[in-house]
C-alpha cells in the first residue's frame, strides 16, 4: 500500500495498464512527454515509449475516430480528453459510432475504448472547464458511464474500464485529484492521511457497475458521485442526521440493488450532482427510485445540483450544490 | 485541372452547378488529360512535392478507344480484367434488382452504385485479402471480390432472419467481418478517421495490413475528412483515403461544396502524396491503389486519392435527380461508363466480344434472382419474419446488463 493522490493512483493504473497488455496504447492532448495537464500520465511516456504513450494532434473528433479504429483492429485504447468541456467534438464519434459498433454490426465488430476526461467544478474554471456532462453520455445506451471520486476506486475503477469490452467513458473530477473537497474552498485538505488514499499497487479492481456504501445510515439515503460524495459527507455530518451515502461509481448501468435496498431501508432520498437539475443524472435516478421504491417513500425525493445555467467562474461557489443545500434537503426530507 | 464555376453575387459568392435541368449537359467531350501524362513515381521515395502535377492532373491508363497506355497500365492478366469486369456488371445488375425490389415495396430503402462500380472493385481488387476495408455507402462491390454470398447481402437488405446485423441498419449498411468490410454507418465520413486508427493499430502489430476508406465530395467538408488527413500525416499509418468526387452530394453539386480547386490538392497541405484518377478507368484505379498499398506496405505511409466520377444514379432510392440536374448529364460525363470502357478495352485486346457479354449478363441477372429467392425464403419485407425482437436489446453490451434485460422483460418478447 502507497499513500496516492487521485493522480498518482490513476498513473499507477494506467502503468499497470501498459504493463499487463501490449495491446494498451495511451494517447490524447499532451499527455505523452508532458505528462499531461493534470500530470496523470507522467513518466509513462519515458517508461513504456512513444508508440504507447502520445500527444496526438488538437482535435477530440480524431482523437475519438483513431480509438474507435485501433480498438477494432486489436488495440486497447485509452484516449483521454483534456476537459470534459471538450469531449463534444467527438460526440458524433462517440454517440454514433463508438457507442454503436457491436449492436451496429451484430457483433461482428466491437472496440474497448476507455476514454478518460477530468470534469466538475471548484477549480475557478469557468464555464468551459467545469462542466459535468455525464448526462449526455448516460442516455446513450452502448457506453458504460463511469464516475470516480477518491484515489482508491480511481484505480480500481479505471483499470476494470480499461479491461472491459465495452467503451467506457471515464470521469475524473478534476477537484479531487490533489484532495478531497468537502464544500468549503478555504479549507482543501490533501489526500495525505485520508484512509481513500491508502492504495494498493500492484493490480485490483473496482467492479463496475457496483456502487459503494459511504457510510451506512438509515435516516435518508444520500446519493452522489465524483466531488458531491465528499461535499455530501460534510453535508450530512453538518446536518446531524443519520444519512446512508452511497457513493454511485458507475452511472450506468447504475448499482440497482444498493441503491433500492437502501432507500426502502431509510424511506427518504436526495440525490446530489453538480452538473444542471434539467435532465440531469438526478432525474433518472428520482424516477428509478420512485418506480421502485415509491410504498416505501416517507418524504418526496430531493435533488440537490448545479443550476439549468452555464458554470460560472467568480460565483462557482453559488453554484455547486453546498454542503449547507444538502443539509438542508436532507433536513426537508425529515419532516414530512 | 478543372475550374470551379461560381456567381459573384452580393453578399457572398455562390457555387453553380455546371447544369440545371432543362439545360443541355456539355461537359466539352473527352477528357483533355491523357493516359502518358503523368509519370510513376517510386512508391518507396516519393514525396508528395513529386505527386503535385498528379493532383492537379488526371491519371488515366484506359484512352478513349479503349486501349491501355502508359506507364501506370498495371498490366493485368485477360483473366483478372474478366473478373473484375464480372464484379463490376454483378453490382450493377444486382444493384438494378434490388432497386426494382425497392420499388415494388420489397426493400425499404436502397442506394446503387451506378456509373461508380469500378471505384471499390478495382481499388478492393489491388489489395491483398488481409487488408480492411473502411467503406462509405457506395462501396458495397467491396464485398464481392471479398467473396461475400449474394443471398447473406440480400438479406441484410431485407432484414430478414438471416440478417447477419439482425435488422438493426437499413438497407446497404453492411458488415462482413470475414472480408475485413467494417461496418457501414449513416453519419457520412466518420470511417475516415477511423481507418487511420485501423491502420495505426496494423502499425503497431507490426502486420502487414493496409486500410483504405472512401468518402464523398460532399463529405470532404466534414471535420473527419481533416482529422483523417491530419492524423494520417502525423502518424504516417498505412492507409489510402479516397475522396470520391462524384460530382453531387445529393443535390448539392461539388461546385457549392468547396471554394477549392482539386479535392486531391488538399492533401499536399498535409505533405501526402495526392493523386486525382479517372474514377471510370478500371485500370488507373487498379493501378493507383496498387502503389498506394505498395507504398504503405514500405512503411512510407498514407495516399490520398481523388476519384473523379459521376454518380450516374440517383443518390438513395428516395431522391429524384431530375428534380436538379439533366437527365442526360451522366451520358455526357467525359468519363463514360465504368462497365463500358472496361468491356471495350478487353474487346480491343480480343479477350471479349458481345456474345460473351450477353451471356454473362444473363448469368449474373439469372444468379442475382436465384439468390433474391433464396434471400426470401428467409423472411421477405412485407410478412417476415425478421429477427426476434430479443434481438433488440443484445449486442448493446457484451452481456445484457440488467436495466435492459428489466426491459426486455417488459416487453415480453
Amino acid at each position: 500500500m502507497a499513500d496516492m493522490n487521485m493522480i498518482k493512483s490513476l498513473n499507477s493504473a494506467l502503468s499497470i495498464a501498459l504493463k499487463q497488455d501490449p495491446n494498451v496504447v495511451i494517447f490524447g492532448e499532451d499527455v505523452g512527454f508532458f505528462g499531461g495537464v493534470f500530470r496523470v500520465t507522467e513518466g509513462l511516456q519515458k517508461e513504456y515509449g512513444p508508440h504507447r504513450v502520445f500527444d496526438s494532434p488538437l482535435a477530440e473528433g480524431g482523437i475519438a475516430a483513431i480509438a474507435m479504429g485501433m480498438g477494432l483492429n486489436g488495440l486497447r485504447p485509452v484516449a483521454e480528453i483534456q476537459f470534459a468541456d471538450y469531449i463534444f467534438p467527438a460526440y458524433d464519434q462517440i454517440v454514433n459510432e463508438i457507442a454503436k459498433l457491436r449492436h451496429r454490426s451484430g457483433g461482428e465488430f466491437s472496440s474497448p475504448v476507455t476514454i478518460r476526461t477530468p470534469a466538475g467544478g471548484g477549480i475557478k474554471g469557468g464555464h468551459h472547464h467545469s462542466q459535468s456532462p455525464e448526462a449526455q453520455f448516460t442516455h446513450t445506451p452502448g457506453l458504460k458511464v463511469v464516475y470516480c471520486s477518491n484515489p482508491y476506486n480511481a484505480k480500481g475503477l479505471l483499470l476494470a474500464s480499461i479491461e472491459c469490452n465495452d467503451p467506457v467513458i471515464f470521469f475524473e473530477p478534476k477537484r479531487c485529484y490533489r484532495g478531497p473537497f468537502y464544500g468549503d474552498p478555504h479549507n482543501v485538505p490533501t489526500w495525505n492521511g485520508h484512509p481513500d488514499a491508502d492504495v494498493p499497487e500492484d493490480h485490483y479492481i473496482v467492479p463496475l457497475e457496483q456502487a459503494r456504501i459511504v457510510r451506512e445510515g438509515s435516516a435518508c439515503t444520500v446519493i452522489a458521485y465524483g466531488t458531491m460524495v465528499h461535499v455530501a459527507e460534510q453535508a450530512i455530518k453538518d446536518s446531524g442526521i443519520d444519512c446512508e451515502l452511497i457513493d454511485l461509481q458507475t452511472l450506468v448501468p447504475w448499482d440497482r440493488d444498493t441503491v433500492v435496498n437502501s432507500v426502502k431501508k431509510t424511506g427518504r432520498c436526495v440525490i446530489v450532482h453538480e452538473a444542471p437539475k434539467t435532465s440531469g443524472f438526478g432525474a433518472e435516478m428520482s424516477a428509478s427510485v420512485q418506480e421502485r421504491c415509491f410504498y416505501h417513500l416517507e418524504a418526496p425525493i430531493q435533488r440537490v445540483t448545479g443550476w439549468d445555467t452555464p458554470f460560472p467562474h467568480t460565483t462557482e461557489w453559488d453554484y455547486l450544490p453546498s454542503p449547507q443545500r444538502i443539509a438542508e434537503a436532507i433536513k426537508k426530507t425529515q419532516e414530512e | 485541372m478543372t475550374e470551379r464555376l461560381t456567381a459573384t453575387t452580393a453578399p457572398y459568392t455562390i457555387g453553380i452547378p455546371p447544369f440545371r435541368p432543362g439545360e443541355e449537359a456539355d461537359f466539352g467531350g473527352a477528357f483533355k488529360e491523357q493516359p502518358g501524362d503523368l509519370w510513376r513515381p517510386d512508391p518507396a521515395t516519393c514525396t508528395s512535392d513529386d505527386t503535385a502535377p498528379h493532383a492537379r492532373g488526371l491519371l488515366r491508363v484506359l484512352n478513349d478507344k479503349g486501349e491501355a497506355k502508359g506507364e501506370w497500365d498495371p498490366k493485368l492478366d485477360a483473366s483478372e480484367l474478366i473478373q473484375g469486369l464480372e464484379y463490376m456488371m454483378r453490382l450493377r445488375i444486382f444493384d438494378d434488382r434490388m432497386i426494382k425490389m425497392q420499388r415494388t415495396g420489397k426493400l425499404s430503402f436502397y442506394m446503387r452504385s451506378f456509373g461508380e462500380e469500378a471505384v471499390a472493385i478495382a481499388q478492393t481488387m489491388a489489395l491483398e485479402n488481409q487488408d480492411w476495408i473502411f467503406p462509405s455507402y457506395r462501396q458495397p462491390g467491396a464485398q464481392f471480390v471479398r467473396g461475400r454470398d449474394m443471398v447473406s447481402m440480400i438479406c441484410h437488405c431485407i432484414g430478414n432472419t438471416e440478417d447477419n446485423v439482425r435488422g438493426r441498419q437499413m438497407p446497404v449498411h453492411y458488415t462482413y467481418k470475414e472480408g475485413r468490410f467494417i461496418s457501414i454507418s449513416s453519419p457520412v465520413g466518420t470511417q475516415f478517421s477511423q481507418a487511420v486508427g485501423v491502420a495505426m493499430a496494423s502499425a503497431y502489430q507490426e502486420k502487414d495490413e493496409v486500410c483504405i476508406s472512401w468518402l464523398g465530395d460532399g463529405t470532404s467538408a466534414q471535420g473527419d475528412y481533416h482529422y483523417a488527413l491530419n492524423f494520417a500525416s502525423t502518424f504516417k499509418p498505412p492507409v489510402i483515403l479516397n475522396v470520391v468526387n462524384n460530382q453531387w452530394a445529393i443535390s448539392t453539386h461539388a461546385n457549392l461544396a468547396t471554394g477549392g480547386r482539386t479535392f486531391a490538392e488538399r492533401g499536399l497541405a498535409y505533405d501526402i502524396p495526392s493523386f486525382r484518377v479517372d474514377g471510370n478507368d478500371f485500370l488507373a484505379l487498379y493501378s493507383i491503389t496498387k502503389w498506394a498499398r505498395d507504398r504503405a506496405s514500405a512503411g512510407m505511409g498514407p495516399t490520398h486519392i481523388e476519384v473523379y466520377t459521376y454518380r450516374a444514379g440517383a443518390h438513395s432510392s428516395s431522391d429524384d435527380p431530375s428534380a436538379y440536374r439533366p437527365n442526360d448529364e451522366a451520358s455526357c460525363w467525359p468519363g463514360g461508363d465504368p462497365i463500358q470502357r472496361l468491356k471495350e478495352h478487353l474487346m480491343h485486346i480480343g479477350e471479349w466480344d458481345e456474345e460473351k457479354h450477353e451471356a454473362l449478363a444473363q448469368k449474373i441477372d439469372d444468379e442475382v434472382m436465384v439468390a433474391y429467392k433464396e434471400a426470401c425464403e428467409f423472411g421477405d419485407l412485407a410478412s417476415g419474419p425478421y429477427p426476434p425482437a430479443s434481438t433488440i436489446f443484445t449486442e448493446v453490451y457484451e452481456t445484457v446488463p440488467w436495466h435492459i434485460q428489466e426491459q426486455r422483460e417488459e416487453l415480453g418478447k
